[in-house]
């Protein structure tokens, strides 16, 4: 089972993420409670999805451009990013761009390979719930957001890049 | 050199006790072997042909003698003791243990060092040009804005995990000794009408199978944008560089795709955002920096010491050292120094332990206890005072680093190549060595002037035989090693003149014993083609073409038809 990851402690999770499984279908979506669907699914039945009871997340596949959900962002109760390979960084700047340009304040939670040698980096991009990818031991895990004490660079986690928080003598 | 502070040196102890915890899961078989490929190399871990190799960043080439120091007592320590210094001004160590490399790090963060970002698809060690706060055409001193860029790329949150690695090289002065047009990014320093420091900024240059002269994408970004810029840059790259398929990641291949007009209007697009906020850098931080390096304090001497000019009146041996080896410097009486890795019969960039220990009483001898590594993989002494040039000279000629080849044909640059290598084709050590033996002759070396050869062991480049003036490449024929030829290539603007120019292949490969004969012909037909000294190899293969070089090589058409016949036949 995926374990979620909120305010850095293992929490319960009423979300339930409609994802493609291994035969490229699209679960049924179900008629109550709180669902994450792709971003195609919402372009195809915005209507019905709106209309229904229960709270409606977004899920964005790497590709996908953030700027698509701008203008609808206060249809949604949660914002989610899916990190399809390790190696695929592509999320992190999907991340900055929702919190930063388009001013997301609610709930941005990690899917995918979410592993605990990235969360210090998903964390500082602005991401703030994470669903472990299922081998993933949680408390070793959570050891994962320690692994840095500081950064140099701006972050949705850390606006003020060192060099001005040195300045301001607050480091 | 940049002293750290308390946080630059708690982020180094949190890098080695991070790679200690992933090392420990992987042994304890808690991280795939694919998971594990990916930390450790940002760490600079490859799994190489024999063993483990580990590449230790020396940031922008440069390193104090005790830095230098660790280095020989890592290569006794955990190696076989000797290293192997890189066309990325880095260090390499070629038999290191997997399960050993964590204590390695912790070594080398006691002297303030590390191997972060020396591999992985993420920013690498910025790279500068290694004459940076000496040379007389400095516009301003890159070591400065390479540590800026050193701290901005060190862990970027967003950049960790671009499509492919990606390598920015910053030029300081008038001439470019960076090669920045065959870099991601490269930057090069520039003063406006009113004296303020910008940066002409190139995108998408780069070597590899598919080598590429960067596009100038800003003529001048006024400094205080330099983070803000390359943080739009490496958006756009980081979004849309394309992820499926390995020989198609890099930014060349996007600015390629996309047209450089097109890229430069999305990273403008992108800046706009970007532009003013808070990672505008501002002239405190530049000055704080500038202030953590340690800088020489130099003598008031006078320009020419008649001592040193009576013994290079005298001893023509030490003449023709000062000639090749011995460069100018904008302090009066001083010079900087390149100490040659490239001694005829030992690998190009390879030192020993104590060579290193011994160079690094040199360097607290006579340079101020520092040093650079060059991408020529040679290494740099850069405040020498011209009293001390000869005693120097004596001591690596002692030494076997007083080759005096800097700059000429056997100054040659290699990757470690099949000996080592697990991507290479073919040897390239071997290569060398047969051609440093056949020019083994200073006096026709000296005759044959200025020439780049520069050898990569397979398409991958890391010995940039595309900007060699003449450029060998290993390439395997149904499991054999053969060397394909290219003339012409030219890293840029180090001397007035030829712009950074890519090699033309000059026809079929060759076998690795051919591969002498072949330069030697290339150069007999440079010498009766050149119209006076000056004018240099390269240049003669621009102004005539390669068509002489070809002939030269394989005869006419007709005797080229025949030389493809026998190859047949024999193979």
């Amino acid at each position: 089972m995926a374990t979620l990851i909120k305010d850095r402690r293992i929490a319960s999770d009423n979300w339930q993420l409609i994802k493609p499984g291994p035969d490229g279908v699209l679960p049924e979506v179900p008629a109550m409670g709180s669902i994450i669907v792709p971003l195609a699914l919402w372009q195809r039945e915005r209507a019905q999805l709106l209309a229904r009871k229960g709270q409606l997340g977004i899920w964005l596949d790497s590709q996908e451009d953030p700027a698509t959900l701008a203008d609808d962002l206060n249809h949604f109760a949660l914002l989610a990013v899916n990190f399809p390979k390790f190696g695929d960084g592509r999320g992190y700047s999907t991340a900055r761009l929702l919190r930063e340009r388009y001013g997301w304040k609610g709930e941005l939670r990690a899917i995918g390979e979410v592993v605990r040698d990235h969360l210090y980096f998903m964390a500082a991009c602005g991401f703030d719930t994470f669903l472990l990818r299922e081998d993933q031991d949680p408390q070793e895990a959570l050891t994962g957001f320690g692994d840095f004490s500081e950064s140099y660079q701006t972050s949705v986690a850390q606006p003020q890049p060192l060099f001005r928080r040195r300045l301001a003598g607050t480091k | 050199m940049y002293i750290y502070d308390e946080i630059d040196q708690r982020l180094v102890d949190e890098r080695v006790a991070q790679f200690r915890d992933q090392t420990r899961r992987f042994l304890a078989g808690k991280l795939s072997e694919d998971e594990f490929r990916a930390l450790r190399l940002r760490n600079g871990l490859y799994i190489q042909r024999y063993a483990p190799m580990l590449r230790v960043a020396v940031p922008y080439g440069l390193l104090s003698s005790n830095q230098l120091r660790m280095f020989a007592h890592i290569a006794r320590k955990y190696d076989r003791g000797y290293g192997h210094f890189s066309t990325r001004q880095n260090i390499q160590y070629n038999w290191p243990k997997l399960e050993e490399v964590p204590d390695i790090l912790a070594d080398l963060a006691t002297v303030q060092m590390h191997a972060i970002q020396t591999s992985g698809n993420c920013v690498r060690n910025i790279t500068a040009d290694h004459f940076a706060s000496v040379a007389r055409d400095e516009i301003v001193d890159s070591f400065v804005w390479c540590e800026v860029l050193r701290q901005w790329s060190t862990f970027h949150p967003e950049f960790s995990y671009l499509p492919r690695k990606f390598k920015i090289a910053v030029n300081g002065a008038e001439h470019d000794r960076a090669a920045v047009q065959v870099h991601d990014v490269g930057l090069h320093a520039r003063r406006d009408d009113n004296g303020n420091v910008g940066f002409r900024v190139l995108v998408g240059g780069g070597l590899g199978r598919t080598p590429m002269i960067g596009h100038v994408i800003r003529e001048f970004l006024p400094w205080p944008h330099l983070l803000t810029y390359l943080d739009a840059i490496l958006r756009v790259y980081n979004r849309y560089g394309r992820r499926d398929n390995i020989f198609k990641a890099r930014i060349k291949i996007l600015v390629k795709e996309r047209g450089a007009d097109k890229f430069r209007d999305e990273v403008e697009a992108e800046w706009a955002h970007l532009k003013d906020g808070p990672a505008t850098l501002i002239p405190e931080e530049i000055e704080r920096i500038g202030k953590r390096f340690t800088r020489p304090t130099y003598l008031s001497l006078p320009a020419t010491d008649a001592e040193y000019e009576q013994k290079l009146a005298k001893e023509q041996a030490f003449a023709n050292w000062v000639k090749r080896n011995v460069h100018p410097h904008k302090v009066a009486g001083y010079a900087a120094v390149t100490l040659s890795l490239k001694k005829t019969g030992v690998p190009p960039g390879d030192a020993t332990a104590a060579q290193m220990d011994a160079v690094a009483d040199l360097a607290d001898r006579y340079s101020f206890g520092e040093l650079r590594v060059s991408h020529e993989q040679n290494l740099i002494f850069a405040d020498v005072q011209q009293s001390d040039l000869h005693d120097l000279w004596q001591a690596a000629k002692a030494l076997g680093f007083a080759t005096p080849n800097i700059g000429l044909l056997t100054n040659i640059i290699s990757c470690p190549g099949g000996d080592f290598c697990s991507l290479a084709n073919a040897k390239s050590i071997p290569i060398a060595e047969a051609i440093q033996h056949r020019f083994d002759d200073l006096d026709y070396l000296h005759d044959i002037g200025e020439l780049d050869l520069n050898i990569s062991g397979c398409m991958n480049a890391c010995g940039h035989h595309h900007v060699g003036h003449i450029g060998i490449l290993g390439v395997d024929k149904g499991g054999e090693e053969w060397y394909q030829i290219e003339v012409g290539g030219n890293q840029g603007n180090v001397r007035p003149g030829l712009p950074a120019a890519l090699g033309k292949v000059i026809g079929p490969s060759f076998a690795r014993a051919e591969v002498p004969d072949v330069i030697e012909r290339l150069i007999e037909c440079y010498l009766k083609h050149r119209d006076s000294e000056v004018e240099r190899f390269v240049d003669v293969v621009h102004r005539i073409g390669v068509e002489p070089f070809k002939e030269s090589v394989y005869g006419n058409a007709d005797q080229r038809s025949a030389h493809r016949q026998r190859q047949l036949a024999t193979h």
